[in-house]
């Protein structure tokens, strides 16, 4: 399954390999998962073949197992009480921070956003573009959701009826699998803004923008755990996440058809929230549906003690 | 069954007659290597069980828990909670063997008896002013008929650490003898803290000098110390009672207790049983675990291996 790595690079294209007339080896980066914090190769040593949008070699990465996802979700769990119980402004400002620490690396991105996608430069900083400003939107929205979902309830008694929206908990997500960056960002950010903690299945043919983006969350003040990602057969690593008895929702953006069917029956063993893969314009602004998707509703009577003659005892 | 060790006129009784016989023969006991000893444990740990041998382990383990509840803030709610656990683990399989004991403080063991009674699960109790031990002989002993006139099967008393330290060996023997006695039919285990004895010698002698006295079981920790439980020093324990039944017929019982959390953990320790002591012992009469969130591990791991799915704590009770 490991085969080694073809040391062939496209000459002179670009600073990844040894540049034309220089005579210094490049260094090649070893891309590895990102578990609770760290960054771990797989348990199995296993790594697949990573190639651009013309078949040539651009990296090894790890091919993920059943025990890396379980792995994945005692992280994703045990990240999940500070998370969810950090205030929504600082989760705000963990998320505008990892726009700020996107944004130094653009050009980066914009590579292998180009290399995996087969885009042009212009197109792919486009893509990088708006994932960084995606980050943004989310972190504006980390306190602004429980005012549009939450709220007071009119209830035909001597109390105060209050509804909150409230994580749901550990989330799986397939990340789309054409949109390898501005897709991925899509589907992580709605996840964490509202206090859940994620694993990821990054895209399998082009799984490199989202473990360089792991390199960017890990240096953003996300606490470990929140984000876990992870890289390889997609089918193979999301069986066991959709019957894991600890995983709470799943979000089958990346999935095909026949996938997500199997998918969602083995999910419904414990109930899982499954959102429906569907296409989706990513450029688009994108609403608040994926933020409702994984919030539970919390509803609080309080009681105010006997009405006044005004309608308020107070 | 070997015969028990209270009633054994064995070779070694002559080495207890006098403070200098005893220091004589524990300084006189093999040093431990160090390096040897870490290095073996971990290669034993090492050892990779899967499927069948990894049922067959972990249903071993379920068998040998002494679940554990050593709180300040125990109440009887919570003792008949543990109780009720300890006897059917995992209600929704009901495949799931019962655990060994529950072990609770000597005034919970009435409560404890009531909530396991006629399920087989025996009923231990820590005494003998758990777990500093600091306190005068009667009142230890007092500690111990309270616990086995409330129905204790089982007595877990801690040695004198600080008469152990100062070298008064005697002083220990004679404690633990004194408290054989008062335990009458419980089987007796015997707590070293193996983590404020300082050295692999120490914890060898100590084994030893229980072992002389007459416990059913040694036992490395309370559990209320920062390093309980390793394997390096629960090999180190197995050897001594291999050795003390070769030596004088006597089988002795090890209940390694404290930090072990997981089914991982659990199964590393029964190869160490079963690649020193021997298969003799991979039973909960002569193995034990001392643990409290370790069960909830090993139900969630069995449940995996009967469904197929990953569990979650979600499907285990908190306690």
């Amino acid at each position: 399954m490991s085969d080694k790595p073809k040391k062939t690079h496209k000459g002179g294209k670009d600073d990844r390999a040894e540049s034309a007339g220089s005579r210094r080896l490049g260094v090649l980066k070893t891309y590895k998962l990102y578990v609770g914090g760290k960054f771990p190769r797989s348990e199995s040593g296993r790594v697949y073949e990573v190639t651009d949008s013309k078949g040539t070699w651009l990296a090894n990465a790890p091919r993920a197992s059943r025990k890396d996802a379980r792995d994945a979700v005692v992280a994703a769990r045990k990240a999940f009480g500070g998370w969810s119980g950090a205030t929504a402004y600082n989760r705000g400002q963990v998320l505008y921070r990892v726009a700020e620490m996107l944004e130094g690396r653009t050009h980066q991105f914009a590579r292998e956003v180009a290399d995996a996608e087969g885009l042009s430069k212009a197109k792919a900083a486009e893509q990088v573009e708006a994932a960084i400003d995606r980050w943004v939107w989310y972190a504006g929205w980390t306190d602004k959701i429980a005012q549009v979902v939450g709220g007071g309830n009119p209830v035909a008694g001597p109390f105060f009826n209050l509804s909150t929206p409230e994580p749901t908990g550990v989330v799986a997500v397939l990340a789309p699998q054409e949109s390898s960056f501005l897709g991925l960002v899509s589907v992580i950010a709605p996840v964490i803004a509202t206090g859940n903690t994620a694993v990821v299945i990054a895209s399998e043919r082009s799984p490199l923008p989202a473990l360089s983006l792991a390199e960017v969350l890990a240096t953003s003040d996300l606490p470990g755990g929140v984000v876990n990602i992870l890289t390889g057969g997609t089918a193979e690593i999301a069986a066991p996440l959709a019957a894991h008895q600890d995983v709470n929702a799943i979000d089958l953006a990346g999935a095909g058809e026949a996938l997500a069917k199997e998918l969602e029956i083995a999910a419904a063993d414990n109930l899982k929230r499954v959102v429906r893969p569907q296409p989706v314009d990513h450029l688009a602004t994108p609403g608040i549906e994926r933020l409702t998707a994984f919030l539970e509703t919390k509803t609080v009577w309080h009681p105010t003690g006997a009405l006044g003659a005004s309608g308020s005892s107070y | 069954m070997p015969i028990t060790a209270s009633s054994a006129a064995h070779a070694l009784t002559d080495v207890t007659a006098s403070d200098s016989s005893l220091r004589r023969f524990l300084h006189g006991l093999p040093g431990v290597d160090t390096v040897g000893l870490e290095a073996r444990a971990a290669s034993l740990g090492t050892r990779s069980i899967k499927t069948t041998a990894k049922a067959y382990a972990i249903d071993l383990a379920i068998s040998m828990v002494d679940l554990t509840t050593l709180e300040g803030a125990d109440t009887p709610g919570k003792v008949r909670a543990l109780g009720a656990k300890a006897v059917h683990p995992d209600p929704t399989d009901r495949a799931t063997p019962a655990t060994a004991a529950v072990c609770v403080y000597p005034d919970m063991v009435a409560t404890a008896k009531e909530a396991v009674a006629g399920s087989g699960v025996k009923v231990a109790s820590v005494a003998t002013a758990f777990p500093a031990g600091r306190a005068a002989l009667d009142v230890k002993l007092a500690d111990v008929r309270d616990a086995v006139a409330a129905g204790a099967d089982e007595i877990d008393m801690v040695i004198d650490r600080g008469a152990f330290l100062a070298g008064r060996y005697l002083k220990v023997y004679d404690e633990i003898t004194a408290v054989k006695e008062v335990s009458g039919a419980a089987r007796l285990k015997v707590i070293f803290e193996t983590g404020e004895l300082s050295t692999y010698d120490n914890i060898r002698r100590a084994s030893w000098l229980g072992m002389l006295a007459g416990a059913d079981f040694v036992k490395t920790s309370t559990g209320k110390v920062a390093v309980n439980a390793t394997p390096a020093n629960t090999l180190l324990m197995l050897e001594a009672v291999r050795d003390f039944r070769a030596q004088t017929g006597v089988q002795v019982g090890v209940k390694p207790a404290g930090g072990i959390r997981t089914t991982k953990d659990a199964v590393k320790f029964l190869v160490l049983v079963n690649e020193t002591a021997g298969e003799d012992w991979l039973d909960n009469h002569w193995f034990r675990f001392g643990a409290s969130s370790l069960l909830n591990d090993l139900l969630m791991q069995r449940q995996k291996l009967t469904t197929g799915r990953y569990s979650g704590p979600d499907y285990v009770t908190v306690d």
